[in-house]
């Protein structure tokens, strides 16, 4: 079965680390912040200007200062501190932010990724998201693997227009576990009842299967 | 030295058509909104407006885009505004959509007094068209240049006569950065209180850079997007 988007973002809170400062973007990458694994310190930065992102508050405590980079009403933990967004960039671009993890509309086999317009249809803006692929040292994209008609978001080129170019090293979608390697993308897990068939049917690039593909235990 | 105005139509009294102005803010939090709603109502127009996001329809700069006063934008996101979207589709409104982090540190420059930056944001995409760029460790970077803009109006929850400045959370975002770098900065603030009243520490802005301030009144501190978690959850 595929995965479903809360299965993504919990395979990928797999990847975090005690001590680790993380920008999740918006859309499935916020669910990460549902699956920190117990015993862990992370602390979660938000592009408008906070680290510490807490949970979202009780209703009737809703502070209209306080926001995330969805817009969406949080609160603050102890440890948090609040910043411009000179700041929120200068700590993204000198490498200061351990992972980043962001959604894709398509991500190409050298790693180009392409997640902010649709020429003549959907032109909201790349907000924080160039940014983030340009200077992060470790990224991982949460995506569908194929579109709702089907057609495989892992391309050998990107069609849309890029938000990046050769910055993605990992994938998480919802059917596989995918690094980016030179030679292309490589298969490293599959989703449970997923086949490396039905991943390499819905896989347009290139792509690496060497060896037995654990499946994803959940 | 006076730089207290006694409200937000007398802050913006002598800007005039064709401006380039910034306006602090992320998305509807630590917005202007009583010089947004004195803009309106003045009916300044063919603006250009540096600010990143366009607010929502029927609030913030979205109420600018409805009665057409905006030229230009310069933002980084504006997905929350159907108005603009179309606006921006059917080629009424000039659009750039440039990188967050650049907006900002284009900001930063101007009020640094750098004439410019690089960033590696963009690199290898439409944003670099027509872009000097320079390799950096044998990695791109786009040569940006600082903002200039007219009047920066930024919003604070504290202000004081001389125009020393401090932020709320979230609603800092972008005001520290065009504060530094308007040539004229008008500042609204929820609390104005005499010189001295704040603790010099703990000043985000310093008065050097702020020509106006007025006590604003009845702020609506509208929330797009009210989420909560359920009680013990």
């Amino acid at each position: 079965m595929a995965l479903t988007k809360e299965q993504i973002a919990e395979r990928i809170a797999r990847e975090l680390k005690d001590g680790y400062y993380v920008n999740l973007g918006i859309g499935i990458p916020t669910l990460v912040a549902n699956y920190i694994p117990p015993g862990i310190k992370v602390i979660l930065q938000s592009e408008n200007g906070l680290l510490g992102i807490g949970p979202f508050p009780e209703e009737g405590n809703e502070d209209p200062d306080l926001i995330n980079a969805g817009k969406q009403t949080i609160t603050t933990l102890p440890g948090s501190a609040f910043f411009d967004s000179a700041m929120s960039f200068g700590m993204i671009r000198a490498g200061k932010v351990d992972l980043t993890v962001l959604g894709a509309m398509e991500v190409s086999e050298t790693g180009d990724i392409a997640n902010w317009k649709i020429p003549g249809k959907m032109v909201k803006g790349m907000g924080g998201a160039m940014d983030l692929v340009a200077a992060a040292k470790n990224i991982i994209v949460a995506m569908m693997h194929t579109n709702p008609k089907g057609e495989s978001k892992l391309l050998p080129q990107c069609s849309l227009p890029l938000t990046g170019v050769r910055c993605i090293k990992k994938i998480v979608s919802d059917i596989a576990v995918l690094d980016v390697t030179d030679n292309g993308f490589k298969l490293l897990e599959r989703a449970p009842g997923i086949s490396i068939e039905e991943i390499k049917s819905k896989t347009a690039g290139k792509l690496i299967v060497e060896g037995e593909i654990p499946e994803m235990r959940f | 030295m006076n730089k207290v105005v006694a409200n937000a139509e007398e802050a913006v009294k002598d800007i005039q058509d064709g401006t380039v102005l910034m306006l602090g803010g992320f998305g509807l939090c630590g917005i202007p909104e009583n010089c947004i709603a004195a803009l309106v109502k003045k009916g300044v127009k063919d603006l250009t407006c540096i600010s990143n996001n366009a607010g929502v329809d029927d609030f913030g700069i979205g109420l600018m885009l409805q009665k057409k006063q905006v030229r230009k934008m310069i933002s980084s996101y504006v997905g929350e505004n159907a108005e603009f979207e179309r606006q921006l589709l059917s080629g009424e409104l000039e659009v750039e959509l440039i990188p967050q982090g650049t907006l900002a540190t284009r900001c930063l420059a101007a009020g640094y007094g750098m004439p410019a930056i690089f960033t590696p944001a963009g690199a290898g995409t439409e944003v670099a068209f027509g872009k000097e760029i320079r390799n950096f460790g044998g990695k791109e970077f786009l040569l940006e240049y600082a903002f200039e803009a007219e009047f920066a109006i930024v919003k604070a929850w504290k202000g004081d006569t001389d125009g020393n400045l401090i932020y709320k959370e979230t609603a800092r975002n972008f005001n520290p950065l065009m504060a530094m770098a308007g040539k004229t900065t008008i500042a609204e603030v929820e609390q104005l209180v005499p010189a001295g009243e704040l603790d010099p520490d703990c000043i985000h802005t310093p008065g050097i850079y702020v020509k106006r301030i007025f006590q604003g009144v009845n702020y609506e501190k509208r929330i797009e997007q009210r989420t909560v978690r359920k009680k013990n959850q």
